[in-house]
């Protein structure tokens, strides 16, 4: 079906005429014919508007969201409000639908708030230098290897087992391209373990990756952790959950060489995972390493002040295989999100909303540390997430409690061996104390009812299995 | 030309930051709730931070207000032409957006259980199978975020590949006017660059592949191409391109980037690609937002299939009256592992799964048909007059879907560069053409019109060039001061980058 | 881009490499830069990324890099040695290179290894002959 388009068959015929051509197929005649298709796609026939809505929102419905489902999962994507200032602003055509801003004259819109996102994310971070955004979490945290093997022409990984499962993963997946070792350090009390820490880190170590709160929840003492990195010239490279950051010292008061995460609680919705964005901060001495776009002020010829792209030459379309990086987008539309939502939030806003998540995890917390055959697998302070271990198989407990429309947490041992019996519960503003008073009730019968045989089986799991 | 300052121009840029007046705040947020504890009793004080950050303090009207003046000084596809090559800036239907905003897509978690997310599992599979059919090769991964991460995947693909037959290739062959990104990727993969020349045509020059297989002998790994090339024009050797580098032991990859000029006319499968890369925020429609979100997938041969990324979707036959289940694999002992976080950027599946659905394989051809029309007939416009004079045609042919004129003759007889034309042409309201790209073409104009142009306006874009040339012949220095109606005239780059500015100081 | 060697300067007591480079011989030390028609092909350059002192430069490879906003060169080292100082003010004010390419914008210094090899050189009349070709 034709659509978007608006040529018609006298604009056609006329097109075709001052080409000079008798018909479109005449164009396509530089392929050479064996590797012409030669028939239609095999995929459905196009359909009408209302026909695509109506596929695509049955689609939908057979997922439960977080708007069917009250949500405590977490591990590294969380059910934060996005206000509604967020979409009018984001679904703007002028920031929707253009470019990269190649052409700065016709870009300041997009460029200026580059420059506001840059100056949100040094104020958050505590480190001079940021980028405009990278794709996500995982992947900028692969970047960092990238930039510190350029900075210390070592090629060795030291990362806490703290560390996100999936960027620990990516950042091995990079590695073998880097031609770089990663040596991982376990957990002790929920927290990486300090000593293994500083035995691992040698004059080799080009970087060492700490996550504060880490995937476990708990916040890390970065400062101490980091002392081993100092000692041997390694950079230090800390993940971390924006939200936090209201709160929690900043990496670079820690000593951080590089600040980085997951930017998708800043204004951005679940979206089964992306698109998000990836934040990097920086100290200045890395600032002609950095992954990914940069703005920059200026003035005009006129002496306006304006903005540019800057410190181009660092990247892929000038130094082509020299480039700090292969990347060519700042996800700048989910960039601006977060900046409106920071905006939104505000100086105290950021500082009170951080408050409540610290003040309703602990207390969810001690909730359900509280009830039998639950107990906290670390005692380490948390932010906004932690992780209990349960007496009772974590799937068929997690089934149990959906059932009752409640995602109770992320099973740890998807990631976790060790932890089998783990459960990582998050906390949004969203989730109220009555939702969390709803989640212990039903987590302590799903966890009874486990116990006492598990031998009624839920509807879930039946039509689960019949699926399977 | 009279320098009178339009009212955008007299506003003076001020941040959101330089707004900020203690008290002012636009954050409702929800009470506590629950019994609160002191901060310090929760956190050891050692990790607490002592000050807030210095976010703006501003009232929700004022917010709304910065950013929608701030919106207007940036040109957007929904207000114009914006014929940048190689960049496929066709229209972003506004039904993507509203299907994507739908709250079984926009908030479902990433780690929901794959048994209630059975609708999300099912659309990632049905993107697959349609780009599978577009691209011609069986398997797909939805994973890599933007072209250039799709690139990264192929190259780690194209080593775990060898590496499991126990080879060790270390160079990778690319056109000397392939993109920045393929170079670049090169090297992150841990491959060294071998260039290979390009022949008058755009094309790869097969005397120096030949040669460069040849010297480097058991040595390489893969070529990059893309196809229609730089230059817009298909390159008719490929199917002999795909035996020479098959031949050697290596694999072929294809940078999406310019699928639109045959999507249902040719596939890169058929051509002897193993490894493909599809930009959905080109072909497929996704906003390019400023500057992202995209997305990169990539489909590969059955060769490659063991290594791609994990976790897969799958689909599993129904039993017992049930119909088909989909699951995450994590079960795949050759992957290459995991390229980011969760399952890729879902939210632009969705959008791009709504427009194949809505042009169906026929008019995905049909567009395809469009694309290739309007460029050859923008092509021939700026054939006539003073263009064709003073911009003439890189290589005089049938294009595909682009484009490309030289401003040689332009610099030489009027003294004007591309860069002026390009400046002013913002002065007309026209977003300009890719510029400076390829680089084999002096002074080069890459222009990509796509299928959704309507012919008036490639006329008028044709138009206003006529025009500046007209106006060049009798004051060239108009144009070498362009612009003069843009939100900032032109910038100094030099500044900004000799001493960067990048942030804000905040008191 | 290069407008051609006629608006150029090149001092006569300059030794010049084909890749646009000059050396300042006094007695086993070198100074070396770029010359007039290498800065004005590369524009206004805004960042100069210099060796470390203590390194070995190679004569004919790049020891170092000199950036525009849009472009990055290699500098070829006309001769080879070892760096014994690098020009920091370079850092601050890159634009020296092109404000005085032989003076104030000049890139290192160098303990000369193999002082021979400034016979190879060009001499500046030769130099002109190739930027005319």
């Amino acid at each position: 079906m034709t659509r978007y388009t608006s040529a018609t068959p006298e604009d056609r015929q006329e097109m075709l005429e001052a080409i000079g051509v008798g018909s479109v197929d005449e164009l396509f005649e530089q392929i050479p014919e064996p590797l012409r298709l030669g028939r239609p796609l095999a995929l459905p026939d196009g359909m009408s508007e209302a026909e695509v809505y109506e596929r695509l929102a049955a689609l939908a419905e057979r997922n439960a969201d977080a708007e069917a489902q009250v949500c405590f999962v977490g591990a590294g994507m969380y059910d934060h409000y996005v206000p509604a200032i967020v979409d009018a602003i984001t679904s703007r055509s002028e920031f929707l639908t253009p470019y990269t801003p190649y052409q700065p004259e016709i870009s300041q819109g997009g460029l200026q708030v580059m420059f506001e996102f840059q100056t949100a994310m040094s104020e958050l971070t505590g480190l001079p230098v940021s980028n405009a955004g990278l794709y996500e979490g995982p992947s900028a945290l692969a970047s960092a290897g990238y930039l510190a093997i350029g900075a210390t022409k070592r090629k060795r990984f030291v990362i806490s087992r703290g560390v996100h499962p999936h960027s620990r993963e990516t950042l091995r997946t990079y590695s073998v391209g880097y031609g770089a070792e990663v040596v991982e350090i376990g957990l002790e009390g929920g927290v990486t373990d300090v000593a293994a820490l500083a035995e691992a880190v040698d004059g080799e170590t080009a970087a060492v990756f700490l996550q504060s709160p880490n995937f476990l929840g708990s916040v890390e003492d970065v400062e101490a952790l980091g002392a081993a990195a100092k000692e041997h010239g390694a950079l230090l490279v800390v993940a971390c959950d924006p939200m936090t950051l209201g709160i929690l010292k900043s990496p670079g008061e820690c000593g951080a060489d590089i600040a980085l995460g997951e930017g998708q609680p800043l204004g951005n919705r679940l979206d089964f995972g992306g698109p998000s964005f990836g934040f990097f901060c920086a100290t200045e001495e890395q600032i002609r390493r950095m992954p990914g776009r940069i703005a920059g002020e200026t003035e005009d010829v006129d002496g306006r002040r304006g903005f540019v792209l800057a410190l181009q030459t660092r990247e892929q379309h000038i130094r082509r295989e020299k480039a700090t990086n292969n990347i060519c987008t700042a996800q700048a539309l989910n960039a601006l999100g977060a900046m409106v939502h920071l905006a939104w939030l505000g100086r105290s806003g950021f500082r009170e909303l951080g408050e409540l998540l610290v003040q309703r995890t602990a207390y969810a917390r001690e909730r359900l540390a509280a009830l039998d055959g639950v107990e906290l697998l670390h005692e380490a302070p948390v932010a906004r997430e932690f992780a209990v271990r349960l007496d009772a198989p974590v799937e068929k407990v997690l089934d149990r409690v959906a059932e009752r429309g409640i995602a109770a947490g992320y099973p740890l041992g998807r990631d976790y061996p060790e932890f089998e019996d783990g459960l990582l519960v998050a906390i949004t503003e969203r989730r109220t104390k009555a939702q969390i008073d709803e989640l212990a009730e039903a987590l302590g019968a799903a966890v009874a009812a486990e116990r006492a045989g598990g031998d009624e089986r839920t509807a879930e799991a039946e039509i689960a299995e019949g699926v399977a | 030309m009279a320098l009178t300052e339009t009212p955008m121009q007299a506003e003076k840029a001020q941040t959101i930051f330089e707004k900020s007046k203690s008290g002012r705040r636009a954050a409702a947020l929800s009470a506590t709730e629950v019994p609160e504890k002191p901060l310090a009793e929760l956190i050891p004080e050692n990790l607490l931070r002592a000050e807030s950050p210095q976010l703006p303090e501003i009232a929700e009207p004022e917010i709304v207000r910065h950013y929608n003046r701030l919106s207007r000084r940036n040109f957007d596809l929904d207000t114009g032409f914006y014929p940048l090559g190689s960049c496929t800036m066709k229209h972003n239907p506004r039904l993507n957006e509203r299907v994507a905003a739908l709250p079984g897509h926009a908030r479902l978690h990433p780690a929901q259980d794959p048994k209630r997310a059975q609708g999300a599992l099912d659309l990632m599979w049905l993107l697959q199978e349609s780009l599978s059919e577009i691209c011609g090769l069986p398997h797909v991964s939805l994973q890599p975020s933007a072209g250039s991460h799709g690139e990264l995947a192929g190259l780690l693909l194209t080593r775990a590949y060898h590496a499991d037959r126990n080879e060790v290739r270390t160079k990778v062959l690319a056109p000397d006017t392939s993109h920045g990104t393929n170079p670049a990727s090169v090297t992150m993969a841990g491959y060294e660059v071998v260039k290979v020349a390009t022949n008058e045509r755009g094309g790869v020059e097969m005397d120096d592949l030949r040669a460069k297989l040849a010297e480097n002998a058991d040595e390489v790994a893969c070529l990059m191409l893309t196809n229609p090339n730089t230059l817009g024009v298909f390159d008719e050797n490929i199917a002999e391109i795909a035996s020479l580098i098959h031949e050697a032991g290596g694999t072929l990859y294809y940078d999406g980037a310019n699928l639109n000029a045959v999507m249902g006319h040719s596939r890169p499968g058929d051509m002897g690609f193993d490894i493909v890369h599809v930009n959905l925020h080109k072909s497929f429609s996704q906003p390019h937002g400023g500057g992202g979100p995209g997305a990169g997938p990539i489909a590969v041969s059955d060769r490659i299939e063991p290594y791609l990324p994990k976790p897969q979707v799958v689909r599993r036959e129904g039993s017992n009256g049930h119909g088909p289940s989909f699951d995450l694999d994590f079960e795949r002992p050759k992957s290459i592992g995991r390229l980011r976080g969760f399952q890729g950027n879902f939210g632009v599946f969705v959008r791009s799964y709504a427009y194949i659905l809505s042009l169906g394989g026929d008019g995905l051809a049909e567009a395809s048909e469009t694309a290739v029309l309007n460029a050859n007939y923008l092509k021939a416009r700026l054939a006539e007059g003073r263009a064709g004079e003073r911009l003439p045609i890189a290589f005089d042919r049938h294009c595909m879907h682009e484009f490309v004129l030289s401003g040689k003759p332009m610099k030489r007889d009027l003294g004007l560069a591309t860069l002026d034309l390009a400046k002013r042409l913002l002065d007309f309201g026209f977003h300009p053409p890719t510029v400076y790209f390829p680089l084999l073409v002096d002074e080069a104009l890459m222009i990509e019109p796509t299928e959704t142009e309507a012919k008036e306006t490639l006329d008028a874009f044709a138009d206003a060039v006529e025009g500046i040339l007209a106006e060049a012949e009798d004051n060239p220095e108009i144009a070498k001061s362009a612009p003069y109606t843009t939100p900032v005239r032109r910038l100094d780059e030099v500044r900004a980058t000799r001493r960067p500015v990048v942030r804000q100081q905040l008191g | 881009m290069a407008t051609g060697s006629s608006e150029g300067t090149y001092p006569d007591d300059l030794r010049y490499h084909e890749e646009h480079d000059w050396a300042r011989i006094e007695g086993d030390q070198a100074t070396l830069g770029i010359t007039w028609y290498a800065q004005d092909s590369l524009g206004e350059v805004v960042f100069f990324d210099p060796p470390e002192v203590g390194a070995t430069i190679q004569k004919d490879s790049s020891y170092a890099e000199v950036e525009s906003v849009k472009a990055v060169s290699d500098v070829i080292a006309p001769l080879s040695g070892e760096v014994v100082e690098v020009n920091d003010a370079l850092e601050d004010a890159p634009e020296k290179v092109n404000e005085d390419p032989y003076g104030e914008g000049w890139l290192v210094k160098v303990r000369l290894t193999s002082p021979e090899e400034a016979e190879t050189l060009l001499g500046v009349a030769e130099y002109r002959k190739m930027l005319d070709r």
